[in-house]
């Protein structure tokens, strides 16, 4: 399946702002910050579609999945 | 020990006075709202000699407690016809608290047509007709109150907005390196020029450090305080390095970013205008990406942006002004945003209420979608001139609703609505519908639980929960707004469990007392129902309590979220 990986903030850094990625069935989020070299405890906000996902959450075809670190503003 | 400073416009007298008792225990948000529920008819006009501008530094201002800087400006207010406390950073809340003002009361208004400025020192307030920086942008009269009296000189000042009454006119205070902070919502500025007051000065000659009753537990408070900012990743690391405007991105991807004067909550050119490609922009320019706004800052989420050739535009540049004239506007220039934020510091306009007035102005067709030179144009040339034109912007995004026939026209008592959609992020829309102050993200921001996984995790999409979130949030707030803290430290004070007890231990540390957590949410709801007293007397009662229906009847994308609490649901905000 195809999805389209999102990444925000420091997550950026040394690595790309938007790429498209081939991934078998099944997969989840985690899986995904992982084989980016993130660990789990440094995602703030995950995002899938626009609406807040899990680590847990499996990824569908044509999937957006957007991932920040923990920020904020105001 | 502290003292009351007062000033009357009418006979041009002043006085010192003794603390009320009553008033003993209040700081920042607190007190100025207690000094206007006092001392203003609720229902006179807010621009007439009845009104009484207030200025607090808050319980904490001046001690060495990390981001205790901020000052409180009280008045009813032009734009909402409400209670107004707007609070801002700069130097003058620590050099007013050093001095021993616990605040600075203006009432009454001249009779003749001469303008003023006060001098404000130890031994009290002068008053001093002022001919020559009449008509003059604020960082000349910041320039010029330097020359006549010296760069450690504290400033509050307005610009040709004030002057000229605009309700959407702000008030700027100097900051530490001679630039602009603003009181920006409510037409504040526009209660001083009523007053015929063209800026004060603070002279700081004779101040002492604030007394602290039991040093050591303050120390160890303190320390306790400053490790919990620094430790939470947002206030720690996320703020300092990209701003608070970081944040357009991820309204972007939660479809909430208000765009093309909301109507859709996705805008297209959302990269361009990003906290990350600010960041780079500013690092690439050699800006500053951290700066404080006063002494004491340890987030230091503001930033100078320079322009391609190293030279400075602007500092203090906020996610919702780039939002606003950015998504909400179709401005995707972040050069020219920037220069739109000096233009509104100078002429002494809110940036948020002018910002979603251009989206008003584009929708009326008074400028192009994404014009941001005729933006520039007219902030110059019509609002920074008093032209008629200029007056009808200058009084915000209703004032233009109003003047052309718009029907999408985004306010809640009159007062703009900032950067996040209430539709796509419903709690949110429960603080703008209900805040005491008109539209206003700060009073109880739940962006944090909403949308950044602050402080727990309320889905934004749903109802439920929204309406415990706004008031447990506005409860703090107002208790938070009354010390003269940076509202940032909720984020770690929602997160963190040893923040918000070594805040306590600060107060009590600082005046000898022994407060606890409910004291300090009852004094949190104590500000919010004497406001909304005051509120109810002045004629804002629970309709006036309500989003624009707009934001019923059209659907936004990307989730086709509408507004869908009922009146009875909103009005549950206030059982407490």
């Amino acid at each position: 399946m195809l999805i389209t990986l999102k990444l925000f903030a420091t997550f950026r850094n040394g690595r790309f702002k938007v790429a498209e990625q081939e991934l078998p069935e099944g997969t989840d989020v985690r899986a995904v910050v992982l084989s980016l070299g993130l660990t789990e405890e440094e995602i703030g906000i995950v995002m899938l579609n626009g609406r807040h996902g899990e680590l847990d959450s499996k990824l569908s075809d044509h999937d957006t999945l957007s991932l920040f670190p923990l920020v904020g503003g105001g | 020990m502290d003292k009351i400073f007062r000033v009357n416009m009418t006979d041009l007298t002043t006085k010192i006075e003794e603390v009320p008792a009553a008033w003993a225990g209040l700081g920042g948000r607190a007190l100025t709202s207690t000094i206007v529920a006092a001392e203003v008819p609720p229902t006179c006009h807010a621009l007439s000699a009845q009104n009484v501008l207030c200025f607090a530094p808050g319980l904490l201002t001046g001690t060495a407690a990390a981001n205790s800087g901020r000052l409180s400006a009280g008045a009813k207010s032009p734009l909402t016809g409400g209670i107004k406390e707007s609070n801002a950073g700069g130097t003058a809340a620590q050099m007013l608290a050093k001095l021993g003002i616990k605040a600075l009361i203006i009432e009454g208004a001249p009779k003749s047509g001469t303008w003023y400025n006060l001098s404000v020192g130890i031994n009290g307030v002068t008053i001093n007709e002022e001919k020559e920086l009449l008509g003059v942008g604020n960082f000349a009269v910041i320039d010029a109150v330097e020359q006549r009296l010296g760069k450690k000189t504290g400033v509050l000042t307005i610009g040709i907005a004030g002057e000229l009454k605009m309700t959407a006119a702000n008030i700027s205070v100097k900051d530490p390196d001679s630039k602009i902070r603003s009181h920006g919502r409510g037409g504040l500025g526009a209660v001083m020029g009523s007053k015929q007051i063209k800026f004060i000065s603070i002279d700081g000659e004779g101040s002492k450090p604030v007394t602290i009753a039991d040093p050591e537990k303050f120390k160890t408070a303190a320390r306790a305080f400053s490790k919990a900012l620094l430790d939470h990743p947002v206030s720690g690391e996320g703020l300092p390095t990209y701003g608070t405007n970081v944040l357009v991105n991820i309204l972007n991807e939660a479809g909430g970013l208000p765009t093309r004067n909301f109507t859709t909550g996705q805008f297209e050119g959302h990269d361009k205008i990003s906290g990350e490609t600010m960041h780079d922009t500013i690092a690439a320019r050699g800006g500053k990406v951290k700066h404080g706004c006063h002494a004491g800052c340890i987030i230091q989420c503001s930033q100078v942006y320079n322009d391609k050739d190293g030279k400075y535009v602007t500092s203090g540049f906020e996610y919702e002004t780039i939002w606003g004239l950015g998504a909400d506007c179709c401005i995707d220039n972040l050069d020219d945003i920037a220069r739109a934020d000096n233009l509104m510091d100078d002429i002494g306009i809110d940036s948020i209420e002018t910002a979603v007035m251009f989206g008003v102005a584009m929708e009326a067709g008074i400028l192009n979608w994404g014009d941001s030179k005729e933006m520039l144009r007219l902030l110059t040339e019509e609002i920074g001139k008093g032209t008629a034109l200029g007056r009808i912007l200058g009084g915000g995004a209703g004032s233009v609703g109003r003047t052309y026939g718009v029907t999408r026209v985004p306010v809640v008592k009159n007062q703009a609505i900032p950067a996040y959609d209430p539709r796509s992020v419903k709690g949110i829309g429960i603080t703008y519908a209900t805040s005491t102050m008109g539209a206003d993200h700060t009073s109880g921001y739940t962006i944090a639980t909403n949308i950044l996984n602050v402080g727990g995790y309320v889905d934004p999409l749903k109802k439920d929960g929204q309406v415990e979130l706004s008031r447990n949030l506005q409860i703090a707030t107002a208790a938070v707004d009354s010390t003269g803290m940076c509202i940032f430290v909720a984020f770690p004070a929602l997160d963190i469990p040893e923040c918000l007890p070594a805040l306590i231990d600060m107060i009590n540390a600082r005046f000898g007392i022994a407060l606890t957590g409910d004291d300090v949410t009852n004094l949190g709801k104590h500000v919010l129902k004497l406001e909304r007293k005051f509120n109810q007397e002045a004629g804002l009662t629970n309709v006036h309590d309500r989003l624009p229906d707009f934001f019923k009847n059209e659907p936004v994308a990307p989730h086709n979220a509408v507004w869908d609490f009922t009146d009875a649901e909103i009005d549950e905000f206030w059982n407490f």
